[in-house]
């Protein structure tokens, strides 16, 4: 099952390595990682998706925690959370089909934020499956590159992922 | 005060107690050594920076104090990776230091250069590199505690040399600010007391302890809450000595080449208290088939132990010692009689044993017997890897911790006799014993020099089958008796290497040899090499093949 884990890092150098070498090392399947800032100061916050049963993900959680510049691992799958990823779609565009492909932008509430005579960039923001089911459509246009960020994630509500319960 | 970083490093090492350090010198900590020489620091000299390493750590674990090990960039700080490895493996607290290329010439692949942190990075707790003159002290501080407290292990400072020539000001941090590392010791009042519940409802209850007893001092506590309750006990290769071997109600070693009552008693318990343990391949066999019946309460100072390889009923985080304490305040002895009468059949029907015919070869058992008797129990032993390593842990008993060192985890050939000489560092008034293999004693056999120039009297042991006999071993069961590449034919003569380097060495071939050698060594002086040729075809029994249940002993029912 997939889950996503917050994971709060001091921002030191090598830390990326740390988190993104004990998961290779001890044999955890990364799906994607996405490493920014926090609010806080020397704080960066990783979010990372992975393939992984309950129990193993325990055991990820523990590891991780045992890294002495990990603060606060949570597992936000347990909880109700929420989850986007961001991708940039360079889309095949001739003319005639700039029509057809801007009505989808707007259903899906995505934007077109590069236009050449040839093709567009469409910024498209979602969960996975949106952008699963967006890119499905882009396809019959011919996609001919994507950049994606990865998934971040927040806790629903007012509790911040300091304050999570695991 | 104004001070140069390698004189920083020799403040923080007094601030820290360290009286001495092991190591070996080179280009890019030049500026160290010089401080170390103008200090006159206790310094030992190696042969080889694996031996240092191997010795900072026996250093550790016969002292409970942290190791200390010192290493140049490049090939010195990777000659260090196996003596970290094995030391991370074990929980053992160890500081290495090396010096590292000055800092703009890292990343350029300058001359010995070595990305240390990079490597070291999964066999250490934590390691740092150094790159601002003004972090070097609390560093230092944060190195020491995080290697000596919680779940023990290695930490490593990476020098550049221009650090430890640049000068700033000094000011050792009084505390430790590390809010994202923080070890729990006291275990949860309420999982003490469901751990207590579960001990007086217990039929066949058995205590399984480890290392982790070793390193929280917690060998009194152990036995007293096993005299309270009843409770047998079975301790791990690391948890040795934790437990003195002539206590009724010990049944020796589990696991792979475990005693038989051990086994049993594990794979028939209703409940396991794990202390300070791991569950290690090498006890449980097949994990699937390991004490199916038990319950199990796992004590351990390391969250990420609990439930790794079995699942816990009752999972207690904490520092054994203090954990101990309260659940001797709440158990009961459980009514156990039956399962202890039954235990102690076990022991009592299927001991160790092994036969040493009078006329015959040498058998290796009778070496380690001899050397318990002849040493009246009473020494430091350190061992190597291999089929000597198994026998000495089931023929060489032990009163109190410290006294057995061995390589468990990381299984290192080689680990043995520099070991001892970090042993002999440490209390240089007793005897120390190195049962050393004759393949693994020359992967550090160098360190001869480091004995005789240190004048530690170490006594090493060759149980020498001219064999790796271990891997002989599995050959003989499991592939059919072909031997490939496991002869040593061509080994030297270890009398004579050890009196080259100005080491006494003596040789035993015959059963009648065996006692005069042993006692001749231990009369002798200086470090003595012991040669014992013994019979190469010995196998190490019982043994439960890989990936077997426990109770599967080969050579179990004969013995
Ligand atoms: C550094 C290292 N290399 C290889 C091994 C694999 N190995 C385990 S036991 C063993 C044989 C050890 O031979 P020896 O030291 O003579 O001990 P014996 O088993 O004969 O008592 C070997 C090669 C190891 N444990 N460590
Ligand atoms: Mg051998």
């Amino acid at each position: 099952m997939k889950r996503v884990l917050a994971i709060l890092v001091e921002d030191r150098p090598g830390v990326l390595t740390r988190v993104s070498g004990l998961f290779s090392r001890r044999g955890y399947n990364i799906q994607n990682i996405a490493v920014g800032r926090t609010i806080e100061p020397g704080i960066s916050r990783m979010t990372v998706t992975v393939d992984a049963d309950r129990v193993t993900v325990e055991q990820i959680v523990k590891q991780l925690n045992k890294l002495v510049n990990v603060l606060k691992v949570s597992d936000l799958t347990e909880e109700s959370s929420v989850g986007r990823e961001l991708m940039l779609i360079k889309v095949k565009a001739e003319p005639e089909k700039r029509g057809d492909i801007q009505q989808l932008v707007a259903t899906f509430r995505a934007k077109i934020i590069d236009v050449s005579p040839d093709s567009m960039i469409v910024e498209v923001t979602g969960d996975e499956n949106k952008l699963q089911a967006f890119m499905l459509m882009m396809q019959e246009f011919g996609i001919k590159e994507i950049a994606a960020t990865g998934n971040v994630a927040l806790l629903r509500g007012g509790r911040t992922t300091r304050e999570a319960r695991n | 005060m104004r001070l140069n970083g390698a004189q920083m490093v020799l403040r923080c090492l007094e601030a820290e107690g360290v009286e001495v350090v092991f190591g070996y010198p080179g280009g890019a900590v030049l500026t160290l050594y010089d401080e170390i020489y103008k200090k006159g620091l206790r310094h030992i000299l190696t042969r080889h920076e694996q031996g240092a390493a191997h010795a900072a750590d026996g250093y550790a674990r016969a002292s409970g104090k942290t190791g200390v090990v010192i290493a140049t960039s490049g090939p010195g700080a990777t000659n260090l990776v196996t003596g970290i490895a094995n030391a991370y493996m074990d929980s053992i607290p160890l500081v290495a230091i090396t010096g590292q290329v000055a800092r703009p010439g890292i990343g350029t692949d300058a001359f010995q250069e070595a990305d240390i942190t990079g490597i070291t990075l999964p066999i250490t707790k934590h390691n740092y590199l150094v790159t601002k003159l003004e972090e070097l002290p609390r560093i230092f501080k944060e190195a020491f505690h995080i290697a000596g407290t919680g779940r023990k292990g290695p930490v490593l400072i990476d020098l550049p040399k221009d650090v430890q020539i640049e000068e700033g000001d000094f000011a050792y941090p009084q505390r430790v600010e590390l809010s994202t590392y923080r070890p729990v010791y006291e275990g949860h009042a309420g999982q003490i007391s469901r751990a207590a519940t579960a001990i007086r409802k217990a039929k066949k209850p058995v205590i399984y302890s480890g290392g982790g007893v070793v390193s929280s001092g917690a060998s009194a506590e152990l036995l007293e809450f096993s005299k309270y309750t009843g409770i047998p006990v079975t301790t791990t290769l690391t948890g040795l000595g934790s437990i003195p071997s002539a206590y009724t109600y010990y049944l020796g070693m589990p696991g792979m080449h475990g005693t038989y009552a051990a086994n049993h008693a594990l794979s028939n318990a209703d409940l396991i208290i794990a202390v300070g343990a791991r569950f290690d391949d090498r006890v449980t066999g097949k994990v699937d088939a390991f004490a199916v019946h038990a319950q199990v309460i796992h004590i351990d100072i390391d969250p990420a132990e609990i439930g790794k390889n079995v699942a816990a009923a009752i999972p207690i985080v904490g520092d054994v010692k203090l954990v101990l304490q309260e659940l001797l305040k709440k158990a009961k002895p459980p009514e156990i009689e039956e399962w202890q009468n039954q235990v102690l059949a076990w022991k009592k029907e299927r001991p160790l044993r092994f036969h040493q015919p009078p006329g015959g070869p040498v058998k290796p058992q009778f070496v380690i017997s001899e050397l318990y008797r002849l040493t009246g129990g009473d020494a430091i032993v350190t061992t190597d890897v291999g089929q000597h390593q198994m026998w000495a842990a089931q023929y060489y008993p032990l009163e109190k911790p410290r006294t057995f060192i061995s390589s468990g985890g990381l299984g290192t050939m080689g680990f043995g006799f520099p070991a001892a000489i970090g042993a002999q560092v440490a209390f240089p008034g007793r005897t120390v014993l190195c049962i050393a293999g004759d393949g693994s004693f020359q992967m550090n056999s160098q360190e001869l020099a480091t004995a005789v120039c240190h004048k530690l009297p170490v006594k090493v042991a060759i149980i020498n089958n001219q064999y790796l006999g271990m891997v002989r071993q599995w050959q003989e069961f499991f592939y059919g008796g072909r031997y490939a590449h496991s002869c040593l034919a061509g080994s030297p003569d270890f009398v004579k290497l050890a009196e080259a380097y100005g080491a006494a060495g003596m040789r035993a071939s015959t059963v009648e040899e065996v006692p005069r050698v042993i006692a001749a060594a231990l009369e002798t002086e200086g470090p003595v090499v012991m040669d014992f040729h013994v019979d190469p075809q010995e196998n190490v029994l019982p043994m439960v093949a890989p990936n077997t249940s426990i109770v599967e002993m080969i050579g179990g029912d004969a013995l």
